[in-house]
């Protein structure tokens, strides 16, 4: 089992004839991803590769039967690219691109208030589910099927953790990357939610960075609802202080955010905090081992 | 991006907002002949650097003449200030700002910034002006209000009278208080901006509403859509390196360690720097080469981070997924080619293409300390500079 992507999901590339789109379509689809069409506005009726393209999101997905749509767009295009795939109604929205502002992201999330879909990134390396779905840019070798979820906000840290796991010999349900930007689609107790019903995941390992509250808010989460073992790592103990850059964003999380604030509040919801990031594998085999981390 | 009190309240006034008149000056000169400019008996000298805490730091004046005016300006310009944001060593002032003076009533804090959790723009408003906002939100979390801005409707009147009111405004100020965040509002909308804040916001003894300090900071994923705001960027207040790396479009911080780092992704980047420190060393930097980098990127990277003459090892740890590593591995030979590399240099490599990598690594005939893994870079480069690595 896994949650999000699967074996059945069928794939739109929105950006798919520039390089980086070019690039990740044909690996997703050599890693067995149905990469069902693309969308790049004037090309409609020719293809990549094969993959059928199209004009625009709602055609690709009445002729394709898409459910799930990646986004390589650059920056300035990326937040029409997302409204264009929730108007269509895509269930699952999943945003690569780097650098869009952050106020469109504003509007964008205010436009989806209400709507079926789900938003994962801007500023993310996708979603996979190891051996049935890849959509994204993370590396397909290093991931192996199995019952452990992992949620984060980096995208090679994400690669790290994984692994580290996959060389333990533990293998994942899905691997999330939720993205480091201040506003993102889903945030990490969205995805938890969806791990604590997935009957295919047997643990979780959430990957924070400082700044914001989510991680703070994630353990109020976990403490009150999470039913699974959690290992946790936050990126960012030894980033510099005083670098005040935009300080007044840091009142309205009622002046949290540091790391020290993120893995004490992790500790006080019985997660086990891994020191190192070199020591998450190890830290979730002894969970999963029983032995205290 | 940061920009100079001046250039803000420059910005705020072409949005309407009411800042007082005054003019910006590079030499003592300037100054004087500023000042008469104003035209009024009295006038406040600024020092302009990226830092607050200038007054309390001997930065700021009320003067009562044009030769006043000169000899503070002369006493600030070309030497560093040092207030509690600058660091020990301060900021060079190369500007002041000669603004009209204001017969203050009332300090109060506005702010407005990007509410990651509301997911929207969002006031910061309190009574308590002209003090840290960390202050007050520590010791008196009650006297701020924060109140989140709809994407569609915008700046709802009532929430603007609300705030006025939370604030102890009366009358026409109330009026005044609605136009002056109207404007603050469509110019952080118009202009990318990630923060507002006027702190203090005052009332004058004549009962006014105006910005008498003003900061912006802008989002640097919006200056693309702004040439006028980035033509504001004033590179004697970045890191030279920091400077550079922007140019080639890579996150560089400067930090006080002797292990260089580069790594792709902020997150890992930030991870190995916690190794780092993790083994018993600290790390010269953080540096995220970012996604989609080419060997040039690459190369200017590697570069920036050997201009620091106190790194001692590079420790590179590339976990490949946009990035290819043999990308990475061309870059990173063409540079130590160039620079011709004298210090240790460790690098972990996985992911995409790494075996393409490991060759041209390989091949090229550099000496490099291969790692296996995250743990072991860190360990090898801590041994690297003749240090025991602990943990």
């Amino acid at each position: 089992m896994s949650i999000l992507v699967n074996k059945n999901t069928r794939v739109l590339t929105q950006g798919i004839t520039g390089a980086t789109g070019q690039i990740h379509t044909r690996a997703c689809k050599e890693y067995g991803t149905q990469m069902v069409g693309g969308v790049v506005p004037g090309k409609g009726g020719t293809n990549f590769e094969g993959i059928p393209i199209f004009d625009t999101v709602e055609q690709a997905r009445k002729a394709t039967g898409a459910n799930a749509t990646v986004i390589y767009v650059p920056p300035p295009f990326a937040a029409d690219a997302i409204l264009e795939a929730v108007a269509a109604g895509i269930e699952l929205v999943i945003c690569i691109t780097e650098g869009v502002p952050v106020l469109d992201m504003v509007k964008v999330s205010r436009y989806m208030n209400g709507s079926k879909s789900r938003l994962i990134g801007p500023n993310c390396p996708g979603v996979i589910t190891p051996g049935e779905c890849k959509i994204g840019i993370m590396p397909g070798y290093i991931h192996k099927p199995g019952d452990i979820g992992v949620v984060s906000r980096s995208g090679t840290l994400t690669y790290e953790a994984v692994y580290q796991l996959t060389q333990l010999g533990i293998g994942q349900s899905t691997c999330v990357g939720i993205g480091g930007d201040p506003i993102v689609g889903s945030g990490h107790i969205d995805i938890l939610k969806l791990f604590n019903e997935d009957p295919g995941t047997r643990a979780v390992i959430m990957i924070g960075e400082i700044g914001g509250t989510a991680e703070e808010e994630a353990a109020q989460y976990i403490k009150e609802n999470f039913r699974k073992p959690v290992v946790a790592f936050i990126a960012g103990q030894t980033a510099p202080k005083g670098r005040r850059m935009g300080h007044a964003g840091a009142i309205i999380s009622g002046g949290r955010g540091t790391a020290a604030d993120k893995i004490a509040a992790l500790k006080a919801a019985g997660i086990a905090v891994a020191m190192s990031p070199a020591e998450l594998g190890i830290t979730m085999k002894s969970v999963l081992d029983g032995k205290a981390a | 991006m940061n920009i100079h009190e001046f250039q803000a309240k420059q910005v705020l006034a072409r949005f309407g907002a009411p800042v007082p008149k005054g003019q910006p000056a590079s030499t003592p000169e300037e100054a004087a002949k500023a000042f008469e400019a104003l035209g009024q008996p009295k006038a406040v000298v600024k020092a302009q650097i990226h830092a607050g805490g200038r007054g309390k730091a001997g930065g700021v004046k009320l003067v009562s003449s044009a030769a006043e005016a000169r000899d503070f300006a002369a006493k600030l310009l070309g030497k560093p200030l040092v207030t509690h944001q600058t660091g020990p060593q301060g900021r060079v002032v190369r500007r002041v700002y000669v603004e009209q003076a204001s017969e203050v009533a009332r300090e109060l804090y506005l702010g407005m910034v990007v509410d990651r959790k509301a997911k929207s723009v969002a006031v910061i408003a309190s009574t308590e002006g002209g003090m840290e906002i960390e202050e007050v939100a520590a010791k008196t979390p009650d006297r701020i209000l924060t109140e989140p801005i709809d994407p569609v409707i915008g700046l709802a009147g009532f929430q603007a009278r609300k705030i006025a009111f939370a604030l102890g405004l009366r009358d026409k100020q109330v009026g005044q208080f609605g136009a002056l965040l109207s404007a603050l509002y469509k110019a952080f909308l118009e202009t990318d901006a990630s923060l507002i804040e006027i702190n203090p916001l005052v009332v004058t003894k004549d009962g006014s509403v105006i910005c008498l300090d003003a900061k912006m900071s802008f989002d640097d994923n919006g200056l693309f859509r702004h040439a006028d705001i980035r033509e504001l960027r004033d590179p004697n207040e970045e890191d030279p390196a920091e400077t550079e790396a922007a140019k080639y479009d890579l996150s560089y911080v400067h930090l006080d360690g002797n292990i260089g780092c580069m790594v792709n992704g902020a997150g890992l980047a930030m991870a190995t720097m916690d190794i780092v420190k993790y083994y018993g060393a600290e790390p010269a930097n953080f540096l995220d080469v970012g996604g989609g980098a080419n060997s040039q990127k690459v190369a200017a990277a590697f570069r920036i981070l050997l201009s620091d003459d106190r790194v001692k090892a590079v420790l590179i740890n590339i976990f490949g997924g946009i990035m290819l590593c043999d990308v990475l591995a061309q870059g990173v030979v063409d540079a130590a080619r160039e620079v011709k590399l004298s210090v240790p240099l460790v690098v972990r490599m996985e992911g995409t293409n790494v075996d393409k990598g490991k060759q041209i690594l390989k091949d090229s005939g550099i000496k490099v300390i291969a790692a296996s893994d995250m743990a072991d870079a860190a360990r090898r480069v801590v041994e690297a500079i003749g240090q025991r690595a602990q943990a």
